[in-house]
């Protein structure tokens, strides 16, 4: 899917000196703190981490705690949604003005009315209730199918919160895109979402330090390079 | 939509209104105010106050209101696309500050799932949709009164499903909820000096949550905040609020008289008493009875050694080195009487290795071992071969321990070995409850026997010198009458109360001194641990099978006693007046022959001869 990117991270976790007996674990306990939450400087919200200690050598903090830093260097798997990407979602929950889906089985998404293309009709059943399409009676979204649908918007604060739209082309229930839309039925027919046109961006930053629950963490001049499929 | 409006009453339009018609309207007011104050019709503003006005919190409504509400909100869960957080604050605001307490029941419903349809819609809501439902987990101030009544039993009940089914639906449709739901009930939390009711309603709805799905997620950070409120208002509880009322009637003996009187109003009048209306303890134990049922509703479901496991991990960060707290720690105890073989079992395992790993801090381990002294006392649930087993690591380690001193020279002072003496005294204070009922399997009386007691105790560091002398005498006694060793040991304290070195040892550290499964004293979560508690009063000794006469006449010693604090126990056990004035006695001390020293040095000025396990509590170390 789009929205999942790897990255490389130079890293300085800084660790409390009770941490030293196991400065492995301590860094990914760090690390592992921030899963599932938007990280501004990752540009997204952290779902896997793997990493290795740089060196032996750890700077020593002035202050009333002496945190050291180690340098760590970090494969992190990250989630981040950007406007326009095509993502897909289990639907959860429907109603006349909205559709909720799960994206990835952890990440919300909302698809409102506005952006629900007008050839759905909403009929409603007992429980809960299904979107069907004008144009073919077999086009049909209820809970529990797969959706593609657009992003509209990310609501970064609220962990990557997407608005999707379901207007643009290629979008709506999977099942019946595979068998009626070629360009979709094509690229999940050759196995691969075009991933040749691997974008490779280096990118340097500034240097950032955040303070999480009493631990440091900063990460300095942070060379990222990252896949675009 | 099925629901049933009384159309006639309908204040939104003209008679004959249908569901959608009404639905429609809403949606229509909440479009026309979605601009700019200034440029909104004045008609359409109209409109707009009204529907505030029916989804109003504070207003007292009729029948007819309360369909108009039921109307309202299926329209605006309808129409929560439509719902801005800039153009219809006042309406949000209605909507998140209602209490769901006095509504009917579908009333309700469609208030939940109109917060439920919110809470996904758009993220700017979910912390006030979790707010509101967090907040409702206690019933209103003016409410709390009745809240006890049957009649709201039951509607508490249904509430909180509902308000556990909301949640849940919520952390379908947003996985990641749970999280901020996390931060917000951590927020939430009763405080110390809320008021029982809202204390219990709130720790009663929680752990409900617990049993759900939502369990999984954030079961354990809500245990754990639980733990922490027991914790907390158990080390608020001061001794001096149990002792000085039990004091009192011992000098006025009336609790006699009280007793022919009150038998049947329970506990109520006794737990008043008894703390002289200690609102700590009253909440406590308000929160244990809620906390109790929810472990037993756990083993019924068959969640328990999960939640044991949670459990554990608390108690060790939270609870074991807290030596003030004095009921808190009955938690674990009734889990364990819930599930001997697994989690009693690994409950005396757990505080064995925490005593016997050396990376551990001394303060742990020496809580620990104290853990496993008191525990092994006093559940009776536990069997005489665990006891044994128990006993065999602390005595290997003791020996361990005393060899190790051996190669490298011995320094006296106690206080270098605390861990080896509180050890020494929790090996003895197993024995004295457990010696007797060991002996009955000769298995295992002989693997006792094999233990190399003598050893340890005659060793230089002379750990009877130092150990608490009442509990030493005791052993000592019951060893003698079951000739557990050889070695002629003899008491030091047959004629001091104390020696010196033990009162150094004493009065350094606290340890010596805890024993956290002393006899549980809240009144009305005390049902949960009486059947699986070992009374003294029960404990049958060695040395009653061959020397009657002694036990007889140290009743009689007793006698004059046990008016001290027998305040609770005669209600739901008919014990016999012997029975009844040893378990009472045994109320505050630990010491089994306490009173019998006590009983002589009464007349004397110690004050110092309180019952062990008070002083610690009074004079926390700094």
């Amino acid at each position: 899917m789009d929205a999942l990117r790897e990255a490389e991270a130079k890293l300085t976790v800084y660790v409390h000196p009770s941490n030293a007996a196991d400065v492995r674990r301590a860094v990914a306990r760090q690390l592992s703190s921030l899963l599932f939450s938007y990280e501004d400087r990752f540009d997204g919200v952290l779902l896997a981490h793997e990493a290795t200690v740089e060196s032996e050598q750890g700077k020593i903090l002035n202050g009333l705690v002496p945190y050291f830093g180690v340098p760590v260097h970090a494969n992190l798997l990250l989630y981040s949604p950007k406007p326009d990407m095509m993502l897909e979602g289990k639907v959860e929950m429907l109603g006349k003005e909205s559709i909720h889906a799960i994206v990835l089985g952890v990440f919300s998404a909302a698809i409102m009315l506005d952006d629900i293309h007008e050839k759905f009709k909403f009929k409603r059943k007992k429980y809960g209730g299904k979107f069907v399409s004008r144009s073919d009676k077999q086009h049909v979204i209820k809970k529990g199918s797969m959706i593609r649908f657009s992003v509209k918007r990310v609501d970064a604060e609220m962990n990557c919160h997407v608005t999707g739209s379901l207007i643009p082309p290629h979008t709506g229930s999977m099942l019946w895109l595979s068998v009626h839309d070629d360009e979709y039925a094509l690229e999940i027919n050759s196995g691969k979402r075009s991933r040749d046109n691997k974008i490779k961006t280096e990118q340097h930053e500034q240097d950032h330090s955040v303070k999480s629950s009493g631990r440091k963490h900063k990460s300095k001049s942070r060379k990222r390079s990252f896949e675009e499929r | 939509m099925g629901a049933e409006l009384r159309r006639d009453d309908m204040e939104v339009a003209e008679e004959d209104i249908s569901d959608s018609q009404a639905f429609r309207f809403v949606e229509h007011v909440l479009q026309s105010v979605r601009m700019d104050p200034f440029q909104v019709d004045l008609r359409d503003k109209e409109e707009y106050d009204s529907l505030l006005s029916i989804v109003d919190s504070s207003k007292k409504r009729s029948y007819d209101d309360e369909a108009l509400l039921v109307t309202t909100l299926k329209a605006l869960s309808e129409a929560v696309s439509k719902i801005d957080i800039m153009y219809h604050h006042a309406l949000l605001n209605n909507i998140f500050t209602m209490s769901i307490w006095y509504l009917n029941s579908d009333t309700r419903d469609a208030l939940l799932s109109l917060i439920t349809r919110l809470a996904a819609v758009a993220d700017q809501f979910l912390r006030e949709c979790l707010q509101m439902l967090v907040n409702n987990f206690t019933p209103p101030g003016s409410l709390t009164a009745f809240i006890g009544q049957p009649r709201w039993l039951a509607r508490k009940k249904e509430i909180y499903s509902q308000l556990h089914e909301s949640l849940r639906m919520i952390s379908d449709t947003v996985p990641l909820a749970p999280r901020m739901l996390k931060d917000i009930i951590d927020r939430s939390m009763p405080k110390l000096f809320d008021n029982k009711a809202k204390m219990v309603s709130f720790v009663e709805c929680m752990l409900g949550l617990d049993n759900d799905r939502m369990g999984d997620l954030i079961g354990a950070l809500l245990l754990a905040k639980v733990v922490d409120l027991l914790t907390e208002l158990d080390v608020n509880i001061t001794w001096e609020d149990i002792l000085q009322d039990e004091h009192n009637k011992g000098i006025f003996d009336m609790e006699l008289e009280d007793l022919g009187e009150d038998e049947d109003s329970l506990g109520q009048e006794g737990t008043k008493a008894l703390f002289g209306g200690n609102a700590c303890a009253e909440k406590l134990d308000g929160l244990m009875v809620v906390f109790c049922e929810h472990l037993k509703s756990c083993k019924e479901h068959g969640r328990l050694p999960q939640e044991f496991d949670i459990l554990k991990t608390i108690f060790r960060a939270s609870v074991l080195r807290v030596h003030k707290s004095k009921f808190a720690q009955f938690i674990m105890f009734y889990a364990c009487s819930l599930d001997p073989e697994i989690c009693g079992l690994e409950f005396a395992l757990f505080l064995s290795d925490i005593f016997i790993k050396k990376e551990e801090d001394s303060i742990s381990r020496m809580s620990a071992v104290s853990y496993v002294g008191s525990y092994l006392s006093r559940a009776r649930f536990i069997s005489a071969d665990t006891v044994v087993g128990i006993l065999k690591r602390l005595v290997d380690w003791c020996v361990d321990y005393c060899d190790l001193q051996n190669n490298i020279g011995i320094t006296t002072k106690p206080i270098n070995h605390q861990i080896f003496y509180a050890s020494c005294q929790a090996v003895m204070y197993i024995l004295c409850f457990r010696l007797r009922s060991i002996m009955d399997y000769p298995n295992l009386k002989a693997q006792l026997f094999n233990m190399p007691f003598g050893y340890i105790l005659t060793h230089p560091l002379e750990p009877l010198k130092v150990c608490l002398p009442s509990i030493v005498d005791e052993f000592l006694r019951q060893a003698k009458a079951a000739r557990l060793f050889n070695a002629s040991v003899h008491s030091e304290f047959e004629d001091a109360l104390e020696s010196d070195l033990s009162k150094t040892f004493g009065g350094m550290n606290r340890l010596d001194m805890f024993f956290p499964f002393d006899p549980y004293l809240l009144k009305e979560s005390d049902r949960y641990m009486r059947p699986n508690f070992e009374y003294w009063s029960m404990v049958k000794t060695t040395y009653n099978n061959y020397n009657s006469d002694v036990d007889d006449e140290l009743v009689d010693l007793d006698a004059p006693e046990m008016n001290v604090g027998s305040l609770d126990d005669h209600v739901e056990i008919d014990l016999n007046s012997d029975d009844d004035l040893e378990y009472s006695m045994n109320k505050m001390s630990i010491t089994p022959n306490r009173s019998f020293f006590h009983q002589i040095m009464a007349n004397s000025d110690t004050g110092l001869t309180m019952p062990a396990r008070i002083r610690p509590s009074v004079s926390p170390p700094s």
